[in-house]
This record gives C-alpha cells, structure tokens and sequence, in this order.
C-alpha cells in the first residue's frame, strides 16, 4: 500500500482507543466528555473502540506506574500500525506532580514513541479537540 | 475448586468496562457467577509518601490529584484534618462556600454515574443526556472557580476564591435549570418496566452483610445503614446550619443504589439553595484566615465523598511538612463487597452489579494488594458490555 493511501486511511475516520496508565481520572473524564453531546466529535467519525486492536489512535492518560509499564509496551505493539500516540495531560507528558515518586517510571515518551502532547492538569476538551485536529494537518503534511 | 467445571472470565486490565486499569476475575459456572477475585495496583502512584515531602499547603493540591471525580472531597477531608490538628474554625463565610464546592461535585460524580449506568444497561440516551446536563455543572464550576476540574478551592483555614453577591443569581439559575433535568432522570429510571427488570433484586446487599463489609457511602444507605459523615460530624462545613435530610433505601439492590444517588442530588440543590442564601447574609471578604503555622500534633479529617466516607490522617512534627500522612478512600471497602453482591448472579448481570458501588481506583490505590493465584483456564476477548445489554434489549422485547 502506498505512504499516502495509509495517512488517508489513518485520518479518515480516526478509531481512538483509551489507554489509562496511572491517572486520577480526570483526563479520562474529559476524553468521555469530548464524545458526549456538548462536543460530540463521533460527527467527524472518531470513536472509541474497546480493543486496541482497531486503533488509529491511543490517548494515553496518566503517569506510568510500575506495574503498568510492561503492559502501555504490550498494548502500543498490539495496535496497527501506522498509529498514532498521544499524551493527554500534564501527567503524561511529563509526570507532573508525581514526578518525584517511587512507582513513577519516567514519562511517556521514554517508554513509547508519542506523536503529540496536551498539555493541562486536566486539558480542556477544546484543546484536545484542536491536538486531533492539529495531528490530522499534520500527518497529511500540511501546515 | 477443582472438580466442579469452572471457567474463569477475566475483565481487565484494559477493558471497555472501565476507564481504569483494573483486574477482576469472575469464576463462573455455566452462566452463573460463583466467585469474584479483585487485583489492584494498576493505578498506584506513592500519593501518601510524595505528601511527607511537600509543604502543608502543596499536599493540598496533591491530594487534589488523588482522584478527578472527587477532587473537591479530598481536599476538603485533608485541609479539615490540619485545622483538626492546629484547633482552628474557619470563617462562616469560607464553611458556606466549601458546602457549596462539596455539593456541585457530588451533583456531578452521581450525573457522571447515572450516565455510566445508564451506558452499561444499553441505555445510551441516558448516558448522553445526563452527561449533556452535567456540563451545566461544569460550566459553574468554571464560573466560580476558574477550572472545569480540579477546582483548587480548599485552603487551611478557608478558601481561595470568594463567591461574590453579584455571582450568586448566576448559581441560583443554574440550580433551577437542573431540577427539569433531575425530574427527568428520575422519571427515565423510576417508571421504566425495562430498567425496574434489569436492576430490581439484582446485586442484593442486604443490611447485616454492607455493616459485615462496613461499606459506606450510597452503597450503605441503599442498604439501609443510616451513615452520612455530612450530618453525624459537620467538621467546619455549613451542613449543620441548612435544611436537608439524608436519604435512605431498605433493599440494596441496583435499583436503589440509583434512587439513593438520584434523590441525593436533589438534597445537594436544596444544600446549594441553603448556602447561598446564608451567603447573602455574611459580609463579604473575609474567607481566609491565612494560616501560617502548624503546630506539632495530630489530626483527623472526613469528608462524605459522593462514594461514602474520605478520611484523612495527618501528623506532624511542628515542621513545615507531615510527617505521615494516611488517606482511606470509600472504593476501598466499597469494591470488595461486591464479592458478596455477584455471587449467584448471571454473567450478563455483573457489568452493573460492579458498577454500582460507583468504584473509583484511583482514590483507593495507595496500597497495592496482589493475589498471586495462578489461572489455568483463560477465556478472552470476552464482551461484558454487549451481553448486559443485550439482556435489557431482549427484555425491552418482550415487554412490548
């Protein structure tokens, strides 16, 4: 399959799949919250799919915690690819507040290659709206 | 064990199901469950030891991070426990506005979880609408405190931001546009044959085994245990001063878990409605009392979390940092009683019974229990979701 066919492919229809490491929950709420009737961005066909499996896209929330780390490695090479990561919130990109921890396991782009950050403790559902948005121009290579 | 025919389902880590990482192990037998094992520890990031190396006031927004849902609940639990510890009673002013804070959220997490519910009995209108009507929540909280989450309310010895006279016809409407949407709820849950089969006597928790597992919370009073930390120890918070009455269910099942939460909400505006009327009354400006030092001793707080009771331990040393620091969150005797309420229920049931407790992990995960059990049996992919609500649809059938 050409380059081009699979970046058309990818951000058609974006399938995103949720990816909670060691949040507080907040960001995740969020991400619900971008999906439910004030946002609602299933318009544009992004949706959240239970298996990683059907993924365009992981949102990964969260510090990475010990005892998730070998699993956010397993999940990222589960996913097809060409996919794409993104770190939601100040804890995924760069630990935050819990920098200092002992379960912390550096942030996330150590562990997984991660296309794009949102930063905000937690982020705004417009600023991840605009990241997805963002992320499409430039994949596509546009400015 | 061994010589019945078991299968093991596993739910999680990842799973649709829930948002966060978590492990639960279903032993069924044919379609009935027989036993439940819960693995923690996904979601543990070493709160309890990172606030014995931050200052009184940055424990504050640490525990803040504790949990998104309540976030207000442990901070309010954690700045009661320092004054607890200091001796000191914060201004009327700063008690009306932290009530204020503490019932938003609650209207809010019990929104988020009606919708939740509503999303696993198949429901999906329910879960968009409440979560559509929740945003007004949302939106006040923006208002008033400057973030949509995580509000940075809570202060030793008062508050930060003051709600002012002109703010307050703000909050006052947005109050009387939830009473249509709560009737609505109310209605969409209480008079539907479907959702009175699918929840009525599923997941009984009867009243002597919720004092057994000493559950707290929504979950105890739709059992018929009569606990609110709000009413029995109002530690500087203006719950003594309005109008309200805790409500209490007798059969602790799904159904009354959801009637508890949503008539709950309604007290929350009559609290709301209450402060801000208080509110009137007091002089502005004085919220704070700017609390410097905290003396060596120690101190306890709680809190009624929208899941039950928060409780918080501080000790310290009369430097400018605990030197321990405890926090109990309500999922922490909440979750394993549904080790009792799944039992003998079918597998298509169990999505909503593990639901109902409303668990939150990232509030109970400061201590990590591991079972080392071994499986022999996997069997995965397995879509709980779809199969509960499958079930409502067949029943939605056959009552047409």
């Amino acid at each position: 399959m050409p380059a081009s066919l699979k970046i058309k492919a990818l951000t058609k229809s974006i399938w995103v799949f949720h990816l909670a490491c060691s949040p507080c929950n907040n960001c995740d709420i969020e991400i619900l919250d971008v999906l439910t009737p004030r946002y609602d961005v299933e318009r544009f066909g992004i949706q959240l799919v239970g298996s990683v499996r059907h993924a365009d896209a992981l949102l990964v929330t969260g510090m990475v915690g010990r005892k998730v780390v070998d699993r956010v490695k397993r999940i990222y090479e589960q996913a097809p690819k060409p996919c794409v990561v993104i770190a939601v919130g100040g804890c995924a990109c760069s630990e935050g507040i819990f920098r200092d921890s002992y379960n912390a396991c550096g942030p996330l782009d150590k562990i997984i290659p991660v296309n794009a950050y949102i930063p905000g403790c937690p982020p705004k559902p417009e600023a991840i709206i605009m990241s997805v948005v963002k992320l499409i121009k430039a994949l596509k290579g546009e400015k | 064990m061994s010589d019945k025919k078991r299968t093991i389902i596993p739910i999680g880590p990842y799973h649709p199901l829930q948002e966060e990482a978590e492990f639960f192990k279903l032993y069924v037998e044919g379609e009935k469950v027989v036993d439940m094992d819960i693995e923690l520890g996904y979601n543990h990031r070493g709160i309890e030891k990172l606030s014995e190396s931050l200052h009184w006031d940055q424990s504050t927004f640490l525990v803040e991070r504790i949990c998104g849902i309540c976030s207000t609940s442990h901070p309010f639990a954690y700045v009661n426990a320092v004054e607890d510890l200091a001796g000191i009673e914060i201004p009327i002013r700063a008690k009306y506005i932290r009530s204020i804070i503490g019932e938003l959220e609650r209207i809010q997490s019990h929104m988020l979880w009606l919708g939740l519910a509503g999303h696993f009995l198949g429901y999906n209108t329910v879960w968009m609408w409440s979560w559509k009507y929740r945003e007004l929540v949302n939106d006040m909280f923006e208002f008033i405190t400057g973030n949509r989450m995580h509000y940075a309310m809570m202060k030793i010895g008062g508050v930060r931001r003051d709600i002012e006279k002109k703010d307050i016809p703000q909050v006052e409407k947005m109050c009387n546009d939830l009473i249509p949407a709560l009737d609505l709820f109310k209605g969409a849950v209480m008079d539907d044959p479907v959702i009175h089969a699918r929840t009525k006597g599923v997941g009984i928790l009867p009243r002597e085994v919720a004092v057994d597992y000493c559950v707290v919370g929504p979950t105890a009073r739709a059992s018929g245990v009569d606990i609110d930390v709000r009413r029995d120890d109002p530690q500087n918070s203006a719950y003594s001063l309005v109008d309200w009455k805790v409500i209490v269910t007798q059969n602790g099942d799904v159904f009354d878990k959801a009637v508890v939460r949503i008539l709950e909400m309604y007290e929350s505006i009559k609290i709301i409605r209450g402060c801000l009327s208080g509110l009137k009354k007091e002089p502005e400006g004085i919220f704070d009392l700017n609390v410097k030092e905290i003396p060596s001793g120690e101190g306890i707080g709680h809190y009624e979390a929208p899941r039950g009771e928060v409780y918080h331990y501080v000790r310290s040393d009369g430097t400018n940092r605990p030197v321990r620091h405890k926090v109990r969150a309500p999922s922490y005797v909440n979750v394993p009683s549904n080790q009792y309420a799944v039992k003998g229920e079918t597998i298509s049931d169990a999505a909503i019974i593990l639901a109902a407790v409303d668990p939150c992990y990232c509030c109970t995960e400061r201590v990590a229990v591991i079972d080392k059990e071994k499986n022999k049996k996997l069997m995965n992919g397995f879509d709980l979701i779809k199969l509960c609500q499958k079930k409502t649809e067949l029943l939605r059938k056959m009552s047409f």
